[in-house]
């Protein structure tokens, strides 16, 4: 779909980001001890901590992406959600407190404690940046899809500009005012989808969706008999040949030459609609030259209900409860979508209604990504459980989230801003299942585009609701993307720098070292937000939690909770789990699809999501090579088990 | 609240072992509790996904209530573990 430029959106948008930018360079004045700009000093309040610490988790992909995957294919999306907030507990019961007891400014600080090794330092500082930029590629992504319907602009005009505005934001003041961007999008992001899922409740569910104006949203017509469209005045039904033969299309061309694709459903048609990408780069949407003006097209928004409990057109006011049984009892159009590549080396998307009763998406496995846990083999759910597992260890092992917690003054200020961000984040979690829902029957969707369904939703509400969101999403890229910086920047200067090449600085010049890291991780985000454009933001986090957990959590549990630990143990733990899952990733059905463009059915490893495979081999690699190396001496142990 | 630019100083927070050894404790039985539970839902979801289609409380789906109840439990433990764990003198 295009979508027009809202400058509403924009003027907000410039109002955050002047915001932030201002408070950085009040802050970076007064940021120049290593303390204060790796972690603020200690000196943060445990509930700024705690917000901040919804707004460096709740990232552009559990915002755009968890509700884009709910409003496409139903329950899966909130499957992600779920898990994201179940890794808080890892975090919060194992991990908080001994990291930070025993660290200092970066997470290679905890594991390296004990033992103050080169090879921990230097594994742990790469395997930080490897994770964090693989969770910035999916933020930059997410700022590139955003930025096309705010401002009209391609899509790398959005990852250059909250590349460098949170390069800016980093490199002034970094951890003081990184925890600010972080706590005003935080706090924004919650209250606002709170207010939308309120918004939602009250105009419940309806087979005739309207947009902000009022005015009905045109509904594409379902089971019609094939006769009344074949036999209409004018049209000629064009024969099914080339790469069409033997597919369930019936194509259509009208009077004026126009051809709309319609798909077989028995004797009944339904309407479909096509994108065709032209060999010289022209796009037709349903038929016609792509556009707003005379004689073009553009895709219509999609996302309603076809049946409604009871039979009725609109339900009316719901409450909570009554919203998820409305829809488990509905029947609800949802989209999929089919490449046809023609003879003239065009390209032809054709996307298709399926009416799918609640019943079906509000369990689950009704989306591509878990549709193997509806599977009878054991080996297909895999991938499944692989993946649950990744969420559940990956967030207490992500490094821009563990360093949060060496900006609080003690243990009591860790756990209270851990309950703090529980309480915020899953709050949230709970609203994107409404969100999702809501965008899913909204009439708003772009059936391209499941990113952008969250703000999309907002649009069929109220025009400044849309702008609202859209600036707060934008700032919600801004947030977490300052936190990786922040993380990926402490890596270089603080670990590789000071204490891996034992470089002599003084506090002026680590600081002034990782302000230059900041900007080039800041660079390399850029390219990297341009080159993954077309992938799911979701799907690339999940890959970003797999590696964290697969390379930073066996080192982590057994340095705290297993004596014989040796350092080379945990160099060699980090090192093999990092190694192993990101090799897994890249050699997966998804990388071979989405990466490389390749058949994804000649890919080598059996699933896509390495966790359950990747985690006990850190493990077993961690056991196996400490007992190969000399006992550790016996200094005191950092935490009784 | 402390000031905007956290420039108040920070003492490194002295700890008691036993108090570290009790708070580790408690971490790991509330863990423990947490992982049954979500393990619970990792097994019904790829093993038994119909069972997640029933109607449960108030008419929603298992699915969705076991969701929620994860998320919440969440919540409910952090705030037991604040509870029950000790402060160092």
């Amino acid at each position: 779909m295009i979508h027009a430029t809202s400058w509403i959106a924009v003027l907000v948008f410039l109002f955050f980001a002047g915001s932030v930018i201002g408070i950085s360079f009040y802050l970076g004045a007064r940021a120049k001890s290593a303390s204060g700009y790796f972690a603020a000093g200690g000196g943060i309040h445990w509930f700024v901590n705690g917000i901040a610490f919804a707004g460096d988790y709740l990232s552009a992909a559990s915002f755009l992406g968890i509700c884009g995957m709910i409003a496409f294919f139903g329950y899966d999306g909130f499957l992600y959600s779920i898990g994201y907030l179940a890794g808080w507990i890892v975090a919060l019961f194992i991990i908080a407190e001994p990291l930070k007891r025993l660290g200092r400014f970066t997470f290679a600080d905890a594991l390296d404690n004990k033992f103050n090794s080169r090879g921990i330092k230097l594994a742990a500082a790469i395997s930080t940046l490897v994770v964090s930029c693989f969770y910035l590629i999916p933020q930059m992504v997410g700022a590139g899809a955003l930025v096309q319907p705010l401002l009209g602009f391609p899509h790398y005009v959005g990852v250059i500009v909250v590349g460098l505005i949170v390069t800016t934001i980093v490199a002034t003041a970094g951890m003081v005012s990184t925890t600010w961007v972080q706590f005003i999008k935080g706090s924004l992001l919650v209250a606002l989808c709170a207010a939308i899922t309120v918004m939602l409740m009250f105009r419940g569910v309806t087979t005739k969706p309207t947009d902000a104006n009022g005015k009905e949203v045109q509904i594409l017509r379902h089971g019609v008999p094939a006769a009344t469209v074949t036999d209409a005045a004018g049209s000629t039904v064009l024969s099914e040949e080339g790469p069409w033969q033997g597919k369930p299309y019936v194509r259509v061309q009208d009077a004026a030459g126009v051809v709309t694709v319609w798909r077989k459903e028995g004797a009944l048609l339904s309407e479909a609609q096509t994108l065709t990408v032209l060999l010289d780069g022209r796009k037709l949407a349903n038929g016609r030259p792509r556009g707003k003006g005379v004689g073009e097209a553009d895709l219509l928004p999609v996302g309603y209900a076809s049946k409604l409990p009871g039979g009725v057109e609109k339900t009316g006011p719901l409450n909570p409860v009554s919203f998820i049984t409305t829809m488990q009892d509905s029947e609800v159009i949802l989209w999929g979508s089919d490449k046809v590549a023609e003879a003239d080396g065009s390209m032809t998307t054709v996307y298709y209604q399926k009416p799918t009763p609640g019943s079906d998406f509000m369990a689950p496995g009704s989306s591509p990504t878990f549709k193997k846990v509806r599977s009878e083999k054991f080996f297909d759910k895999l991938d499944f459980l692989s993946l649950m597992l990744a969420l559940f260890c990956g967030t207490a092992s992500l490094p821009h989230i563990l360093i949060r917690y060496y900006t609080v003054k003690d243990q009591l200020s860790a756990r209270k801003s851990t309950v703090v961000g529980i309480a915020a984040i899953g709050f949230f979690y709970v609203l994107t299942l409404f969100l999702g829902l809501g965008a899913m029957t909204s009439g708003a969707l772009d059936v391209t585009d499941s990113n952008m369904s969250a703000p999309l939703l907002a649009r069929s509400l109220n025009e400044l609701l849309f702008a609202v969101l859209s600036a707060v999403a934008f700032t919600t890229v801004l947030g977490t993307v300052s936190g990786l910086i922040m993380a990926a920047s402490g890596a270089v200067a603080h670990d590789l720098m000071t204490n891996f090449l034992k470089i002599k600085m003084d506090d002026f010049q680590k600081v002034r070292s990782a302000k230059i890291a900041a900007l080039c991780v800041g660079a390399l985000a850029i390219c990297l937000g341009i080159m993954f454009q077309k992938m799911n933001v979701n799907f690339l986090v999940g890959w970003a939690f797999n590696i964290a957990a697969s390379a930073n959590l066996p080192a982590l549990v057994m340095l705290l909770f297993w004596k014989r630990t040796t350092k080379q143990g945990i160099t060699a733990a980090i090192t093999v789990g990092m190694i192993a899952s990101l090799g897994w990733i890249l050699l997966s059905a998804q990388a071979y699809k989405d990466v490389y463009g390749l058949d994804p059915a000649n890919a080598i490893v059996p699933f896509s999501q390495p966790a359950i495979v990747t985690i006990p081999l850190g493990f077993l690699v961690l056991v196996v090579v400490s007992l190969l190396t000399p006992r550790p001496e016996a200094k005191p142990a950092c935490v009784a088990g | 609240m402390a000031s905007l630019d956290f420039k108040t100083p920070v003492i490194r927070e002295q700890e008691d072992a036993m108090v570290v050894a009790h708070n580790t404790r408690i971490g790991l039985v509330l863990f423990a509790i947490y992982v049954v539970f979500y393990g619970g839902f990792m097994a019904l979801s790829a093993f038994w996904p119909e069972v997640m289609r029933k109607p449960f409380a108030g008419g929603a789906n298992l699915a969705v209530v076991y969701g929620f109840a994860l998320i919440a439990a969440a919540l409910v433990l952090a705030l037991v573990y604040m509870r029950l764990c000790r402060k160092s003198k």
